[in-house]
C-alpha cells in the first residue's frame, strides 16, 4: 500500500486534466476552422454552382462529422471534471466562471448540436438555402463556443470584476462586462481563433498536397490546396502580430509567466537577449547551454532593444511556474509559426511562377507541415496553462487549494481508465480519419450505393445523387 | 426579486434540463442497450438512422444539466459529483464509447460487429451510472463543513442497483417504443415484442424504487404518506396506473405513437415522484437550494439570457426533429 499511499491526488489530478483538456482541444482547434471552410465552400457552391465546390463540401462534410463527434464527447468529460476533480475550485470559482460556461451550452452547444443534424443529413429534406443556414448556425456556434470558454480561460489568468467573500468565494463585482472582458480575453480570443483557421488551412493543404503529388490534375485536390494556400499566406503574419500582441498583454499582466517563457532567470538592466536554445535551471537559476541573441528580447517584448527587463529571480520562488516546460512549449510554437510563415511564403512565390500545382518540393513540405498547426496550437495551450501554475486562479487561487477531496488511488484509477479509452477510441477515430483523407476528392463525390455510409449513419447514395445536389458538374 | 425566486426557478429549470435529457437521450441510450436484440443488418441499420440526425442535440441536455448545476448550485455540484466520483468517470466513458461506436461502425464494416458490441456496454454503463447516480443521491450524501465527506465507494447500496437496473430497463422501454413509431416491417414487430416485456419490466422497477423510497428515512415516508397531503401524492401511483394501462392497450391495438407517448408519460411521473420526494433539498437532508445558491448576481446574469435562449432552443430542437419526421429506412432518408 506505500505505492498507493504516496499517489497525490493534486498531481494527478493535474495530469489527468492536462491529458483529457489536450485530447479534446485537437477537435475544437479542427472543428472551428472547418466548419468555417464549409461555410464557404457551400456558400462559394451556392454563389457559382461550380461542382467542385460541392464535391469539396461533401468530402470534408465527413470528416467533419467524424471530428465534431469525438470533439463532442471529449467535451462532456470536461465539463463534468470541474466537479470531480477540481470541486474546491468549482465551489469558489463557479459563481463568477459558471455562468460564462452556462451561456456557453445554451448559446453554443445547443446550436451546433441542433444544427449539426440537419447540416449532416438534412440537404435533400430542407433544400439547399436553409441547409446553408444550417452550415452557418454550425460554424457560428463553434465560434461563440470558442468566445466563451477562452472568456472563461482569461479569467483565471487575468481574473476582473470580482470580489471574494466570506467563504472565500469568488463573486460577481460590479459589470459581468468586465468579467467577460477580462483584460487578457480579446488577444487569447483573437490568437485561438486564428490558431484554429491556420490548423484547418494547414490540414486542408496538407491532404490536397498529398493528392496533387500523386495526380497534380484532380481538380479538388488543387482547389482545397490553393484555398489552404492563400490561408496560409496571408493569417500566418497576422497571427505572427497577434501572437506578439497577446506577448505584450501577458507581459503587463502575467510578468513571470513570460520570463519563464524567455528563460529570463536574472534582471537585464540593458535590455534582455532572447534565447534560441538552451536548459532551463532552476536551482542555478540559469539557462544552461544557452543560444541568444543579444537586445532581441527586449526588442521582442519591449519594442524597444535596451528596455530593461526584471528577472524570475525578482519574483517569489513559489510563483514561478515549471520553467523549461513553458520555455519549451513556448520555442515550439514560434519556430512552427515561422514554419508556416515560410510555407505562406513559398506557396505564394510558387503561384507568381505558375508552379503551385507542380512544385513537388513545395506540396512535400506541404504535406509534412500538414500536422503542424495542431502540434503549434497544443504548444501554444501548454505555454499559457502550465505558465499559469501554480495557480488556477492567478495569483488568488493555487492549484494545490483547488482539488476534490477524493484519494489518490480513485483518481489515478480514472486516469488509467482514460487513457486505455482515449488511446482506443480516439486513436480509432485518427485512423478512420486518415482514411477518409486519403481518400482523393473526385467528382460526383458519393458512396458506394446499398450501404449506408455516412459517418454517423445517414449520408446514403440515394441522397447524395438527389437532384438538388447535382449543381452544375461542369469538367473543369 | 429576491434570492428564493432565483433558486427555486433554476431549480425548476435544471429540472426541466434533467426531464429533457432523460427523455430525449434515454431512447439512444435504451437503442443501445436493446441493441443485440435487434438483428444485424436492416434492423440495426434502421434503429441508428433513426438517432443520427439528433442524438448530439440530446447529450447536450446532460451538459446543460452538469454546467447549470455548476453555475447557480456550484456548493450542490461539488459535493454530488465528489460522491459520485467513479459514477460520473463510467458514465463519461459510457458516452465516449457510445458517441464513437455511433460514429464508426458506418466506416468500418469488418469491424462493424466490434463497434455493436461497444455500442451496447458503452450505452449500457452509461445509463447503469445515471441511476446508480440517482440512487445515491436520493439515499443521501455525507456532508461535513459543505463538502463531500464519504469515502469513494459510499454510493453503492441495494437501493442505488436497484434504481441502477430501473433507469436502464426504463431506458430500454423508451428505445424500444421510439423504435415502434420509427420503423417498419421486421424491425417495428421485433420492437414491439421487446416493448411489451420491457413495459412489465419497467412498471415493476417503478413499484420496487417507489417501494423503497419512503423507507430510506422518515423525511419521505411523512412527505407520501402524511394526511392531507397523501391525497395528492396518491395520484402519481394512480396516474401511474392508468398510463400502464393505456401503454399496454395501445401496444396490443397495434399504435404507433402512444405507446412511446406513455412510456414518456411513466418517464414524467417517476419523475415528478422523485421532485415530491426530494423537494427542496438538492443533496437530501443536508443540501437544500437555498444553501447551495450561487450569488443573486450569477444566477440572475444566466436566468436572463436562458429566459430567451432556451425557448429559441426548444424552438430550432422541435424544427430539427420536425425535418426527420416519418419513418426511417435502411439507407438513410430520402
Amino acid at each position: 500500500m506505500t505505492l498507493l499511499d504516496q499517489l497525490d491526488p493534486v498531481l494527478l489530478a493535474r495530469a489527468q486534466f492536462a491529458f483529457t483538456v489536450s485530447f479534446h482541444f485537437i477537435f475544437p482547434a479542427f472543428s472551428i476552422g472547418l466548419a468555417s471552410y464549409l461555410m464557404v465552400l457551400e456558400a462559394l457552391w451556392l454563389k457559382t454552382g461550380r461542382g467542385v465546390y460541392a464535391n469539396l463540401y461533401r468530402y470534408w462534410l465527413k470528416i467533419f462529422a467524424v471530428v465534431f463527434g469525438m470533439g463532442v464527447v471529449s467535451g462532456v468529460v470536461l465539463s463534468y471534471q470541474f466537479g470531480t476533480n477540481w470541486s474546491v475550485f468549482s465551489t469558489k470559482a463557479g459563481p463568477v466562471i459558471g455562468p460564462l460556461m452556462g451561456y456557453e451550452v445554451i448559446t453554443a452547444f445547443f446550436l451546433e448540436a441542433g444544427f449539426l443534424g440537419v447540416m449532416l443529413f438534412g440537404i435533400s429534406k430542407v433544400g439547399r438555402r436553409l441547409h446553408f443556414f444550417a452550415t452557418c448556425m454550425v460554424a457560428l456556434g463553434t465560434f461563440i463556443s470558442a468566445f466563451w470558454i477562452l472568456s472563461v480561460n482569461s479569467w483565471m489568468q487575468t481574473p476582473a470584476g470580482y470580489a471574494i467573500n466570506d467563504s472565500g468565494q469568488f463573486i460577481p463585482a460590479g459589470s459581468w462586462w468586465d468579467i467577460i472582458f477580462n483584460p487578457s480575453f480579446p488577444f487569447r480570443l483573437v490568437h485561438t481563433v486564428t490558431a484554429a483557421y491556420l490548423t484547418t488551412a494547414f490540414a486542408v493543404g496538407g491532404v490536397g498536397a498529398w493528392h496533387l503529388l500523386k495526380d497534380s490534375n484532380n481538380i479538388g485536390a488543387r482547389k482545397m490546396f490553393s484555398m489552404a494556400m492563400w490561408m496560409a499566406a496571408i493569417v500566418t503574419p497576422i497571427q505572427i502580430v497577434a501572437g506578439d500582441a497577446h506577448g505584450l498583454n501577458t507581459l503587463e499582466h502575467q510578468p513571470i509567466k513570460v520570463l519563464a517563457m524567455e528563460g529570463d532567470y536574472q534582471p537585464s538592466p540593458n535590455g534582455a537577449h532572447l534565447a534560441l536554445f538552451g536548459i532551463p535551471d532552476d536551482d542555478e537559476a540559469r539557462v544552461r547551454y544557452e543560444v541568444a541573441i543579444p537586445h532581441l528580447g527586449s526588442l521582442v517584448l519591449k519594442h524597444d532593444p535596451y528596455a530593461p527587463l526584471p528577472g524570475l529571480v525578482d519574483f517569489p520562488r513559489d510563483q514561478w511556474p515549471p520553467v523549461k516546460i513553458v520555455f519549451w512549449s513556448f520555442r515550439i510554437m514560434v519556430a512552427l509559426g515561422l514554419a508556416m510563415l515560410g510555407l505562406g511564403l513559398w506557396s505564394l512565390i510558387a503561384r507568381r511562377r505558375r508552379r503551385l500545382f507542380d512544385s513537388r518540393w513545395l506540396h512535400r513540405a506541404a504535406v509534412v507541415m500538414g500536422p503542424s498547426g495542431f502540434v503549434a496550437v497544443l504548444a501554444g495551450w501548454v505555454t499559457t496553462e502550465v505558465g499559469r501554475q501554480p495557480f488556477t486562479v492567478y495569483g488568488l487561487l493555487r492549484t494545490v487549494e483547488s482539488n476534490s477531496p477524493i484519494d489518490g488511488p480513485a483518481v489515478a484509477a480514472s486516469l488509467i481508465a482514460f487513457v486505455i479509452v482515449y488511446f482506443f477510441a480516439f486513436g480509432a477515430g485518427v485512423y478512420y480519419l486518415f482514411h477518409l483523407m486519403a481518400v482523393p476528392p473526385h467528382r460526383g463525390e458519393t458512396e458506394p450505393d446499398n450501404v449506408p455510409t455516412r459517418a454517423a449513419g445517414i449520408m446514403p447514395g440515394q441522397t447524395l445523387n438527389a437532384p438538388s445536389l447535382r449543381g452544375g458538374e461542369p469538367h473543369e | 426579486m429576491s434570492n428564493i425566486d432565483l433558486g427555486t426557478a433554476w431549480a425548476a429549470i435544471l429540472c426541466f434540463a434533467v426531464f429533457a435529457y432523460v427523455v430525449m437521450d434515454g431512447f439512444d441510450l435504451g437503442i443501445g442497450i436493446l441493441f443485440p436484440g435487434l438483428s444485424p443488418g436492416t434492423e440495426r441499420d434502421q434503429a441508428i438512422n433513426s438517432i443520427a440526425p439528433v442524438w448530439d442535440g440530446n447529450e447536450t441536455w446532460l451538459v446543460l444539466g452538469g454546467g447549470g448545476l455548476f453555475a447557480v448550485f456550484p456548493l450542490a455540484y461539488s459535493i454530488i459529483l465528489p460522491a459520485t466520483y467513479p459514477l460520473i468517470i463510467a458514465m463519461l466513458l459510457g458516452l465516449i464509447f457510445r458517441g464513437v461506436a455511433f460514429e464508426f461502425r458506418w466506416r468500418d464494416p469488418r469491424h462493424r460487429p466490434l463497434w455493436d458490441l461497444v455500442f451496447t456496454l458503452g450505452s449500457t454503463v452509461a445509463a447503469v451510472s445515471q441511476g446508480i447516480t440517482l440512487g445515491a443521491i436520493l439515499q443521501g450524501i455525507d456532508v461535513a463543513n459543505n463538502a463531500y465527506a464519504g469515502g469513494w465507494l459510499d454510493w453503492l447500496s441495494p437501493f442505488s442497483l436497484l434504481t441502477g437496473i430501473a433507469v436502464a430497463v426504463g431506458y430500454s422501454l423508451l428505445g424500444a417504443t421510439w423504435l415502434i413509431m420509427k420503423t417498419e416491417g421486421s424491425g417495428q414487430r421485433h420492437a414491439r415484442r421487446m416493448a411489451l416485456r420491457l413495459g412489465f419490466g419497467t412498471v415493476i422497477a417503478l413499484a420496487l424504487v417507489s417501494a423503497a423510497t419512503p423507507f430510506l428515512n422518515n423525511v419521505y415516508w411523512r412527505r407520501w404518506f402524511d394526511m392531507p397531503q397523501v391525497l395528492l401524492t396518491a395520484q402519481v401511483p394512480l396516474l401511474v396506473t392508468i398510463c400502464t394501462l393505456v401503454f399496454f392497450w395501445s401496444l396490443k391495438r397495434g399504435g404507433e405513437k402512444l405507446p412511446f407517448l406513455m412510456a414518456l408519460a411513466l418517464f414524467l411521473l417517476g419523475f415528478i415522484g422523485l421532485g415530491i420526494s426530494m423537494y427542496p433539498y438538492l443533496v437530501p437532508r443536508s443540501i437544500t437550494i437555498w444553501d447551495a445558491a450561487a450569488p443573486h448576481d450569477s444566477q440572475l446574469f444566466l436566468l436572463v439570457g436562458s429566459v430567451f435562449i432556451i425557448p429559441l432552443i426548444l424552438a430550432y430542437t422541435a424544427w430539427s426533429y420536425w425535418v426527420f419526421r416519418g419513418k426511417v429506412g435502411t439507407e438513410g432518408y430520402h
